[in-house]
């Protein structure tokens, strides 16, 4: 994707949350434009997920102000935010574990499927083509996942990695905009690592999606991302490319230092 | 068995001993005799006495050796050939490899079906209608309780609605039985949609209290409002179903009706409106075993599973966690207003009395029983619950025991039912080119 028609996708102003007395996050700034791939990091505890959680609907936030392609999507429903073009994976994979890895991918295209009660019993014209989409689609995303032979296996017992890869397939089957991913390297060894960041590359590169990723990982981290942010204890504490982040003395203080 | 274990199991054995002697003691081994103006204690007759001391012993011995005990069982199922998921997991997947012979499969057994009432006797026939009720209701409540993961403790409800709706529609407006068919389960749906709107965002437990008040509501709703019900005395003399028309009765009830055996020129004979009415409930199954395996493999009955599965990542996935709930009640209420316009038929006289908790739990227990979202299992399991109770009969009293000890070893020996459910399996077509091409998405505007 070309930088000149690149435009401002999700911009998040003086975002806060509060948990009773704990302020999780507080007062984060932060926006992507399309075709960028921008990474949270951040010790743990320090509110990545948590901001997240507001971005995708889960939690309302306290305070602040999240747009998304200039529309006001603040406190809306989650199912609402998602259909905009907005899917996220979890830090733990959420899979339907015992519905098939196909299964698990027809259902993530429940809205663009034709779900009409009558033609879906009588097996319309209509409705044929829409379900075969979908299975065409799943088919592609199975075989550039890598995992076609598992089509009709139960989702729980694919092994972890695998189980990663199918997130993912699971959120690019809904044709999202902005794909947000919660730690998707955590578990995965250092080969499936290297894969992972192939397929962000590639994802970026070839279907249009923005990437907000958080991530421990930080050679991922440093190699991928366009820009970082960094969140300590849910403050902001920086922000820039990843060769500013990597040097300035607070993140390495608060951060990297420890790690 | 070292001694340790020994001490152990001994220990175990004998706690679980006095409790059963406590319990049991109170239960059974003693008598209220109302004496003058007071109530004595006393002990049972020596014959139940003597039945309390041999379960004692039975339970004592049983929990002593229950370790090798469990080994022994262990060995001989490991020793029987049978498969894993035997029968019925084989059966799938030979249906799944041969479409054909599944299909010829189904059709014999169809006609097997069709064909049987002619031979049987009248009582089994009129026994399997019942059992076909349940079959349809088990279908139905599976929809919410196994597919949808709803607790719905209240599904009896929907089955009222239906039979009352029939009932009271004939008795005010005359319509007959197939219009009231249609009416009667879009009016239980109806009740579904605005019964599952206030109480779907409950959870687990919520829900399943709240249902039951509901199924109570409308129970007791039925029971007092006697000026249209007629209260607990219910409503008689509701139609019986005709054939295009024709009735089953000796002579026509309507003015310008022709009894069905005048028609066909027969002898009158009551066996024929028993077949009908069996046949008549062999097709509304077949008709809801159609429906749901179509709505299984459709995007709603996906969604009901993956919300069952995991509501969170539903949501991530713009599924909109309300409204598939809602239709999962919706429909699965639909299908108990059916099956209670039916039974209203069938019965000819139905009065609160045969909507009580009860009727739920059973139908519940069909369903678990069955195995959760499994159609054949709930099938199976509700033929099993309707049937056993009338084999046996001599054992009336211990029914409830019976049903709770079938509970018990179901759940020790298939804690997923009798036939888990399957995932259907569906096949990818093979992509020409096998290298791993970038996949192509029409390019959005940007
Ligand atoms: N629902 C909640 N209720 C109360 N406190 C919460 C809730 N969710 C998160 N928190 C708190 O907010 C803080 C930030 O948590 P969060 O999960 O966002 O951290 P994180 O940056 O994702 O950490 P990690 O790297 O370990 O995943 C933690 O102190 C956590 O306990
Ligand atoms: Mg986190």
């Amino acid at each position: 994707m070309s930088t000149n028609n690149a435009y401002t996708l999700l911009d998040v102003e003086d975002l806060t949350m509060r948990f009773g007395g704990l302020v999780a996050v507080n007062k984060v700034k932060l926006d992507i434009q399309s075709g960028q791939i921008v990474s949270i990091i951040g010790p743990n505890g320090a509110g990545k997920t948590t901001v997240f959680n507001c971005l995708t609907g889960f939690y309302k936030p306290s305070d602040g102000r999240i747009s998304y392609k200039g529309d006001n999507i603040t406190g809306s429903k989650n199912h609402q935010i998602s259909r905009m073009g907005i899917v996220r994976t979890f830090q733990h994979v959420r899979l339907f574990k015992n519905m098939t890895v196909l299964e698990n991918l027809l259902v993530a295209q429940h809205r663009h499927l034709n779900t009409g009660l009558l033609s879906g019993l009588f097996k319309t014209p209509s409705y044929k083509r829409s379900e075969q989409e979908a299975l065409d689609r799943a088919s592609r995303w199975l075989e550039r996942v890598d995992l076609k032979d598992m089509a009709n296996r139960d989702a729980g017992n694919l092994a972890y990695g695998q189980q990663r890869r199918l997130e993912i397939a699971r959120c690019m089957v809904t044709q999202p905009e902005l794909l947000m991913l919660d730690e998707p390297a955590a578990g995965l060894n250092p080969r499936e690592t290297e894969e992972l960041d192939e397929l962000i590359c590639e994802l970026r590169d070839h279907h249009n999606v923005s990437v907000l990723l958080i991530e421990h990982d930080m050679k991922l981290v440093m190699g991928i991302s366009d820009h970082i942010y960094v969140i300590n204890q849910g403050t902001p504490l920086a922000n820039g490319k990843p060769d500013e982040i990597k040097n300035n003395p607070d993140v390495i203080k608060a951060y990297l230092g420890e790690a | 068995m070292n001694a340790v274990a020994f001490q152990n199991g001994f220990k175990n054995a004998a706690i679980t001993s006095v409790v059963f002697v406590i319990l049991a003691g109170m239960m059974m081994g003693i008598q209220l005799i109302p004496s003058g103006t007071g109530l004595s204690i006393e002990l049972a007759e020596p014959v139940r006495l003597e039945t309390l001391a041999g379960a004692v012993l039975a339970l004592f011995l049983f929990q002593l050796f229950r370790e090798p005990l469990s080994g022994l069982w262990h060995n001989a199922k490991s020793a029987l050939p049978l498969p894993e998921q035997g029968l019925a997991e084989a059966l799938q997947t030979q249906g799944e490899k041969h479409p054909r012979l599944k299909q010829l499969a189904i059709a014999f057994l169809l006609a097997g079906l069709i064909i049987w009432p002619f031979y049987a006797s009248r009582g089994s026939v009129d026994l399997a209608t019942l059992a076909l009720i349940y079959v349809m209701l088990g279908l139905g409540l599976n929809i919410v309780v196994g597919l949808a993961g709803l607790l719905d403790l209240g599904y009896v409800g929907f089955y009222a609605v239906g039979a009352y709706s029939y009932a009271l529609l004939n008795q005010y407006l005359g319509l007959d039985f197939w219009s009231c068919l249609l009416i009667g389960g879009l009016v239980a749906a109806f009740f579904g949609f605005i019964l599952g709107f206030p109480v779907l965002r409950l959870r687990g437990d919520y829900l399943a209290i709240v249902t039951l008040g509901f199924g109570e509501i409308i129970r007791i709703l039925l029971l007092n409002w006697t000026s249209i019900t007629g209260g607990p005395n219910g409503i008689s003399q509701i139609p019986k179903p005709t054939l295009f028309g024709l009735e089953f009765s000796r002579t026509a009830k309507e003015e310008g009706n022709v009894p069905f055996h005048e028609f066909f020129g027969i002898d009158y004979s009551s066996g024929y409106k028993v077949i009908f009415l069996y046949l008549l409930a062999l097709l509304l199954v077949v008709a809801t075993i159609w429906v749901i395996n179509r709505l299984l493999r459709m995007p709603i009955g996906r969604a009901w599973e993956a919300l069952r599965e995991d509501d969170i990542a539903c949501q991530s996935l713009g599924m909109n966690k309300t409204a598939i709930k809602l239709s999962a009640f919706t429909i699965g209420a639909a299908f108990a207003g059916f099956a209670g316009t039916f039974f209203a038929a069938r019965q000819g006289f139905i009065s609160p009395e045969s909507f009580t908790f009860i009727e739920s739990a059973i139908i519940l227990a069909i369903v678990v029983l069955g195995g959760m979202g499994s159609q054949l299992g709930v099938v199976l399991a509700a033929i099993i619950m309707t049937i056993l109770p009338e084999l046996a009969r001599e054992f009336n009293e211990y029914r409830m025991l019976m049903f709770g000890l079938l509970m018990v070893l179901m759940m020790i020996w298939r804690p997923s039912g009798l036939l888990p459910m399957k995932r259907p399996h569906i096949a990818l077509k093979e992509s020409g080119n096998k290298q791993t091409s970038p996949v192509t998405q029409p390019a959005k505007a940007a």
